[in-house]
């Protein structure tokens, strides 16, 4: 079964479609809504971004509103900043997740502390949105998910989300968030799903999971690109008679701690799923808060379905090696229930 | 017993000849020595205070308020030293003898423009009006000193090399998609000017036309590195050149001549001629911090030629030798400042320190259920004394 969101603010008519096309409609509604929004990237003007997420924006919204930046990514978040401090909600893309790096110093000296240092005189209402994260074979250095890095800088909130629906209602919530957030964008599911999107100015709150499985025994959490996985696992335990509770993070900060440890409490069991690098990753967060909350209900030890401890491949023949398929959290579902 | 792999202590910069033998290095000194005294600057007095340029001489009232806002910054300077020795001040970038590429530059802006300064240009914040005790408070480490007043546009000073420019961009691009006239300034020093954040903003500056004014003050440190040692560039206003946009090189310790090329560039930056650069060339005779001892890498002999282009006496001089000024009006004039000075002081000491769980405040509009739990626990960790008793 699957739980869905409150929509907020929505009329209760939707539309079929994909994560790219909900992602449009956001952007859409934010710019017609508020002359206080801009976009501004990389090739999201008049090409409407590589994946097109901008598409047509320009051409409804003017050059002003929607507009070409200069190759230069820490230029694009400190343009951004300075656009917050004047008033502005600025709408940034960065090309990939894995092209943010320029940009670290803008993100870790200013984006986050911005509120802090100034004791509130100014925030900074942006959102910085990047494709992230691998599965489609792209080349070299355009998988990448730093997501982890991001959550642990204090002052930003960093978002995830699974689905059309979600895409398109917690992109709307990050936009008319008063701090700063990261909005990051699975590859792999731009394109291959759909599913019903309502429409108008639907608003999905930051910093609640959703429930995408219930389930009694095994409770595994994941976000973004990683839900269709866990989803694809549990549905293979259902088979074997375990009952898996998948948990879409949805944000990673603020973590809604509280569904995680009421769920662990529950099964007893909690498998990790990400698709980012092993040590020190967000699904070690989670790990830690699980152990610090809910030791005393745990049947078996954490564990973390996760990338390895290396860059990640752009090999096609062994990039399924890396980032964790059905297979790897069905097996670890397994050793879960078999401890 | 293991061997001392200490470093050895730097010596004093020598003559670049014998300091460094790759071809080319002594020829590249000399070139900038020789910019330095490059006659092609925009200046307005000589050294000695005498008028070069008769037409570049703003208003006497000007004049005035330009001298009466370098004294402030100067006395702000001074006290700073004493009350660092005192132990009532925190480590801080002294700016003394660059009074005129500050005050110059930010006495050219209203209070709707928008200033980005680095840490070393108190003097440019003061003069568009950031308050003496504020200031005091941030360089004593204080939360009181990140309140900046609300009908001022002035940022906290940027710690991070160069991260202020493009943000002066998007600043600057924001007031003109929003339909007014101001303008942002950006201070930077040489030793930023190597920052990729300083290319990349005099590019997006340029390519989307924002209203910026960016001060490069070549003060001829990067700490310890001599400018000349930064970059081949000897003339940095040439930079600008790479991005289509104005660069122009003024007398930094001229003030009346820094006046004049800043108010011209806002005046461009309003009317929508896009952005300027503006190197100003100048000198940090102080230290880089009060906390920092330059004879570990230069010599007294690097500094004093600079004492005879002090921009405070050669606007002094100029206003007595012109009748702008007495010395009994110049005498009210410091004891009026000192008492600014005095009471601003009095209020910093007011500030009461702030408590534990303060460290939490303002991270976001909304504090997370994980800031809320951390809250909780500094609290329980720092209660009151008397609380602690109690429990």
């Amino acid at each position: 079964m699957t739980a869905t969101a409150t929509p907020t603010g929505h009329t209760g008519a939707t539309k079929t479609m994909t994560m790219v096309a909900a992602i449009n409609d956001a952007l859409d509604i934010a710019l017609a809504a508020d002359d206080a929004v801009h976009i501004f990237g990389e090739d999201v003007g008049v090409m409407g971004g590589v994946f097109r997420a901008t598409d047509g924006l320009q051409a409804r919204y003017g050059e002003e509103r929607v507009f070409d930046t200069p190759l230069a990514e820490a230029a694009i978040v400190g343009m951004g900043i300075g656009m917050s401090l004047a008033g502005l909600k600025p709408v940034a893309e960065i090309q990939f997740a894995g092209f943010l790096y320029p940009a670290l110093d803008q993100i870790l000296s200013h984006l986050g502390r911005y509120r802090h240092r100034t004791r509130s005189r100014y925030h900074l209402p942006m959102v910085i949105r990047a494709p992230y994260g691998g599965g489609v074979h792209t080349p070299e250095q355009h998988a990448d998910s730093p997501e982890a890095i991001l959550a642990h800088t204090p002052g930003v909130k960093v978002v995830i989300p699974s689905t059309p629906a979600d895409a398109k209602g917690l992109l709307l919530s990050a936009i008319n968030d008063p701090d700063p957030v990261f909005f990051f964008e699975a590859i792999k599911l731009y394109r291959s799903m759909k599913e019903d999107v309502p429409t108008g100015d639907y608003r999905v709150p930051i910093g609640k999971a959703r429930m995408v499985t219930e389930g009694d025994d095994v409770t595994v959490i994941c976000y973004g690109g990683m839900v269709e996985v866990a989803q694809k696992a549990a549905a293979a335990a259902a088979q074997a008679g375990i009952g898996v509770e998948v948990i879409d993070l949805r944000t990673l900060v603020p973590m809604d701690t509280d569904t995680i440890i009421t769920s662990v409490a529950k099964t007893g069991r909690a498998v990790i799923v990400t698709e980012a690098p092993r040590t020190a990753g967000f699904h070690s967060e989670i790990a830690a808060v699980i152990a610090e909350e809910a030791i005393e209900h745990l049947r078996a030890p954490i564990v973390r379905v996760t990338g390895f401890d290396a860059p990640y491949p752009p090999f096609t023949a062994v990039e399924d090696v890396y980032r964790p398929n059905p297979l790897r959290v069905a097996k670890a579902i397994r050793q879960v229930m078999d401890y | 017993m293991t061997p001392d792999t200490r470093p050895a202590a730097p010596q004093p910069h020598a003559p670049a000849e014998s300091q460094d033998t790759a071809p080319g290095y002594a020829a590249a000194q000399a070139a900038y020595d020789a910019a330095q005294q490059d006659t092609t600057m925009v200046q307005c007095l000589a050294p000695d205070g005498s008028v070069v340029r008769e037409d570049l001489l703003p208003e006497p009232e000007t004049r005035l308020e330009l001298y009466r806002q370098m004294r402030r910054a100067r006395h702000f300077d001074e006290r700073g030293w004493v009350l660092y020795r005192q132990g009532r001040l925190g480590v801080f970038p002294p700016f003394g003898g660059m009074e005129a590429s500050q005050v110059g530059t930010a006495a050219a802006l209203t209070k709707d423009d928008w200033l980005f300064p680095t840490y070393r240009d108190t003097g440019a914040a003061l003069t568009l009006g950031l308050p003496i005790a504020r200031t005091l408070a941030y360089w004593r480490t204080s939360p009181h000193g990140w309140h900046m007043p609300a009908d001022l546009k002035v940022l906290p000073f940027y710690i991070p090399i160069a991260t202020q420019y493009p943000q002066a961009v998007g600043a600057a691009l924001a007031e003109r998609r929003q339909g007014t006239r101001n303008v942002a300034m950006a201070f930077i020093g040489d030793g930023g000017s190597s920052e990729g954040d300083f290319h990349e903003a005099l590019n997006f500056a340029g390519a989307l036309n924002a209203p910026c004014v960016f001060i490069l003050q070549n003060n001829g440190w990067a700490i310890s590195v001599p400018t000349r040692a930064q970059t081949r560039a000897t003339d940095l206003s040439r930079r600008a050149d790479g991005y289509g946009i104005p660069g122009v090189r003024v007398d930094g310790n001229d003030a009346l001549a820094t006046y004049h090329v800043t108010r011209e560039a806002v005046e461009r930056a309003r009317s929508g001629g896009g952005p300027t650069l503006i190197e100003t060339v100048t000198y940090r005779v102080k230290p880089h911090t009060v906390a920092d001892d330059p004879s570990r890498y230069r010599s007294e002999a690097d500094t004093a030629s600079w004492d005879a282009k002090d921009p405070v006496t050669r606007l002094r001089t100029h206003l007595l030798n012109a009748g702008l000024m007495t010395e009994a009006r110049e005498a009210e004039l410091l004891a009026e400042i000192a008492a600014e000075f005095e009471a601003a002081l009095a209020e910093a000491d007011s500030y009461p320190e702030p408590t534990p769980a303060e460290i939490l405040d303002h991270v976001f509009a909304e504090p997370t259920p994980q800031l809320k739990k951390q809250r909780a626990e500094i609290l329980a960790e720092h209660a009151a004394p008397n609380q602690k008793e109690q429990a």
